[in-house]
């Protein structure tokens, strides 16, 4: 069971950066334009102003 | 693609490192820069994107242009001067991208969406809490004993108790202000089941004992927040879709200077006494007098009536009338209480506080469902009390009815259809304005139509063209040719492609009509009085020859192309058709008798419509109401429920509760089949979540209830309910 002590903040860790991960994109407005953003990726044009 | 830069199958590096390339060098401006919002209603694809943004860049005095293509709008930084907006817009529109302006101070309301984030920050909290305990409770559930369970416990208490804390924050917010007021609402019994077992739960864990329950609690608050976001999110984007068409009527007027000098200038400052020029084809801006010029003035949206009238020097003239022929001056009078404007303001204002307040079937639930479950656990806890002895054990049990009672289906139940159901309208070109409305859609029994503009275009047709001489309808054609009148045009469309005659001397009479030479005799087409003809109760033109006697030409407003089918379809599917129109009566008859409308009124003022559709309100009809002129705004807001086609005026817009923005009536039958499976299906999901509380309430009651089964019980009767409501917008 000691294994638990290892796993289970590995666990919990890897989910906290996924969360940390969502709140970042969440404030630098990536959710503002889901449908640009997805038709943006088929254009070679370098994105050089993303959402600010 | 528009674009010019290498591909990156010709140029890896240039695409790869193209930033000194994207951002050319400007000259710096000290000018005020300022930002632009432009509608683009057709933008669709990453062509258009790359077209908009690079076309834009490349114009020196754009500092930034940035597509948003969820909304459909382009914002743009540029450096201020006047008339940029128009000079934009034409740009866009001359790349075959029709923009319109939005605005700006109506938007600001809309663009930065801060309740909408916080719900989704305190939602994905909740979710990340609620993956990882519903993992450890898994172990518990397994059958972990002793020290692994409570250690597990008290895992589950560290990562629980803080993010009920926050993730909860909307509830126990909502629970307060109604509890503060001494009144019960659906968040009451959120909250009291979120803290009892969280609270339960620590006392347990604390204890070293079997049950907590800070899985049920966790999934409890993600279940809801989902609901909640939902719910928010349908709000936010018909709040900003109809922010959207309130700005795309930014007014403006031409105000003559004293000395002689025009400038456009925002309606707000527009002063009593100033001079507003006011050109053929542009709706009067404010009520006045007129001071220079004589024209005809279409007065439809104004009262509904489709005969132009003739306005001459000292006229007073109303806000709204669309000026037909000859340029007009007129001074600005918008004072007293006696301005049409107002008038319609004040009756749109007594029709709604009067509208009879309509309960939403989620404040129903709610109002049957909040009593009932305080009340099942307080006596739980009672008699389980009194009957052990064990006042842990009735704690215990009274928790678990209320995490298995809370209304997690129940708080999806309804914002989940109405979100499906509102995707669906909007793809269909219809704009919900709140979420209430489509409940009322669906209990709809008496569906009212205005006739101008509504069942017809606005756009006249020329109805006698058998009774006219082929000669006669060429020759008027030929006088109709260069002007803009409407009635002009009709006649000039009637001619189709006939040889015209040729004609001389062609001069236009502003509001009276055109004259001209023709074989040496003198040939005038206009108003009856300028013509020598007789007034009909119709609109009509007239053509004279020399000196022979004056003919006719009779016009009607042309019916929409869909209006025939969707009357019939409604009648079809038993809902009464009333014809209610502030026209005058002969081509109200006309129209009433070709849609096969039996109850038509004619010459109806808005207050006789407003009393019309009381009056059916109190025998008890749930009535529709479709109009869209600024006469019809009281009457719209005095209905049931009402709609309005995309072209109507802001105040019907702002009346209505759908907006057809397609501007196609067979919308309409369509929305009213989705509103009733709506509907059903809401009714279906408080079913489906009374059929859960049906199976868990006694097994709770009993004291049998486990951590597992209350998690079960959540997640099935949620699971449900969702997809239950997803049939809704998937089906075609």
């Amino acid at each position: 069971m000691t294994i638990l002590t290892l796993l289970i903040p590995v666990s919990l860790g890897l989910g906290g950066l996924g969360l940390v991960a969502f709140f970042w994109s969440l404030k630098h407005n990536q959710f503002d334009d889901p449908e640009g953003q997805a038709n943006r990726i088929l254009s070679d044009r370098f994105d050089t102003t993303p959402n600010e | 693609m528009s674009d010019a830069s290498p591909s990156i199958a010709v140029c890896p590096a240039c695409v790869a490192f193209p930033v000194e390339k994207a951002m050319p060098v400007r000259a710096a401006t000290t000018d005020a820069v300022r930002r632009v919002e432009l509608s683009l209603p057709t933008i669709h694809c990453a062509a258009c994107i790359s077209g908009v943004e690079s076309g834009l860049a490349r114009l020196p005095e754009v500092q930034g242009a940035r597509v948003n293509l969820t909304q459909k709008r382009v914002s743009i930084t540029i450096a201020d001067s006047p008339g940029i907006e128009q000079h934009l817009i034409d740009l866009l529109t001359s790349w075959g991208y029709p923009a319109r302006e939005l605005d700006s101070r109506a938007l600001d309301q809309s663009r930065v969406d801060k309740t909408g984030r916080d719900l989704l920050a305190r939602l994905a909290v909740a979710g990340f809490a609620a993956m990882n305990v519903m993992l450890l409770s898994v172990a518990v559930w397994a059958g972990a004993e002793a020290a692994t369970r409570d250690m597990m416990h008290w895992l589950s208490a560290v990562i629980a108790l803080p993010t009920v804390a926050f993730s909860g924050v909307p509830f126990f917010r909502n629970a307060w202000t109604a509890l503060r007021v001494g009144r019960l609402n659906m968040d009451v019994p959120i909250s009291l089941a979120l803290i009892l077992a969280s609270g339960v739960s620590l006392a347990e864990t604390i204890e070293g004992g079997q049950h907590a329950y800070f899985d049920a609690a966790l999934s409890l608050t993600f279940f809801l927040l989902i609901g909640r976001y939902l719910d928010h999110r349908t709000r936010a984007v018909a709040r900003s879709a109809a922010a959207e068409l309130a700005a795309l009527e930014v007014q403006r007027a031409t105000r003559v200077a004293p000395d002689g000098k025009r400038e456009v200038v925002p309606m707000d400052a527009v002063r009593n006494g100033d001079l507003l020029a006011v050109a053929a084809g542009e709706r009067l801006p404010a009520d006045g007098v007129v001071q220079d010029g004589r024209s005809e003035l279409d007065p439809s949206m104004l009262t509904g009536e489709t005969m132009p009238q003739l306005v001459q020097v000292g006229d007073r003239v109303h806000a709204g009338m669309l000026n037909l022929s000859g340029p007009l001056t007129l001074r600005v009078e918008n004072v007293g209480e006696e301005t049409v404007l107002k008038q319609i303001a004040r009756l749109v204002e007594t029709a709604e506080s009067t509208r009879n307040r309509y309960t939403s079937l989620a404040d129903k639930a709610a109002k049957i469902y909040a009593p009932l479950v305080h009340l099942l656990s307080a006596a739980a806890f009672l008699f389980w009390g009194v009957y052990s002895g064990d006042w842990r054990l009735a704690t215990n049990i009274a928790a678990a009815v209320l995490i298995i009672t809370c209304p997690c289906a129940l708080g999806l139940a309804v914002p989940a259809v109405l979100t499906a159901a509102s995707g669906r309208l909007f793809r269909n070109g219809v704009l919900l304005k709140e979420g209430v409305a489509l409940e009322r859609l669906a209990q709809i029994d008496t569906v009212v139509f205005d006739k101008t503009g509504t069942l017809t275009s606005g756009q006249p047709r020329l109805l006698n063209t058998a009774d006219i001489a082929r000669e006669h309808l060429v020759l008027a054609a030929s006088l109709a040719q260069g002007s803009h009148h409407p009635l002009a045009k009709a006649i000039a469309k009637a001619a189709g492609d006939l040889a015209l005659p040729s004609i001389s001397d062609v001069t236009e009479h502003p509001g009276l009509g055109t004259v001209a030479n023709y074989n040496g005799q003198e040939v005038k087409l206009g108003r009856a009085s300028w013509c020598g003809g007789s007034d009909l109760d119709q609109t009509a033109t007239w053509l004279k020859i020399g000196d022979a006697d004056p003919i006719a030409f009779i016009f009607e407003d042309s019916l929409r192309p869909e209006a025939p089918a969707v009357i019939r379809t409604l009648q079809a599917a038993g809902l009464p058709v009333h014809l209610l129109s502030g026209d005058t009566e002969a081509p109200v008859r006309a129209l009433a008798a070709r849609l096969g409308i039996e109850s038509w009124t004619a010459a109806a003022s808005p207050a006789e419509k407003v009393a019309f559709l009381n009056a059916l309100a109190n025998k008890g009809r749930k009535v529709l109401m479709v109009g869209d002129g600024l006469n019809d705004a009281a009457a719209l807001a005095a209905a049931h429920v009402s709609a309005s086609p995309a072209s109507a005026v802001d105040a019907s817009r702002t009346s209505a509760d759908f907006i057809l923005t397609s501007n196609d009536l067979r919308q309409i039958p369509i929305s009213w089949h989705l509103a009733k499976s709506a509907r059903k299906r809401i009714l279906e999901n408080f079913s489906i979540a009374a059929i859960y509380n049906m199976i868990a309430i006694p097994v709770a009651l009993t004291g049998l209830a486990t951590p597992l089964l209350a998690a079960l019980a959540m997640s099935g009767s949620s699971i449900s309910v969702s997809l239950n409501a997803l049939r809704l917008g998937a089906r075609k």
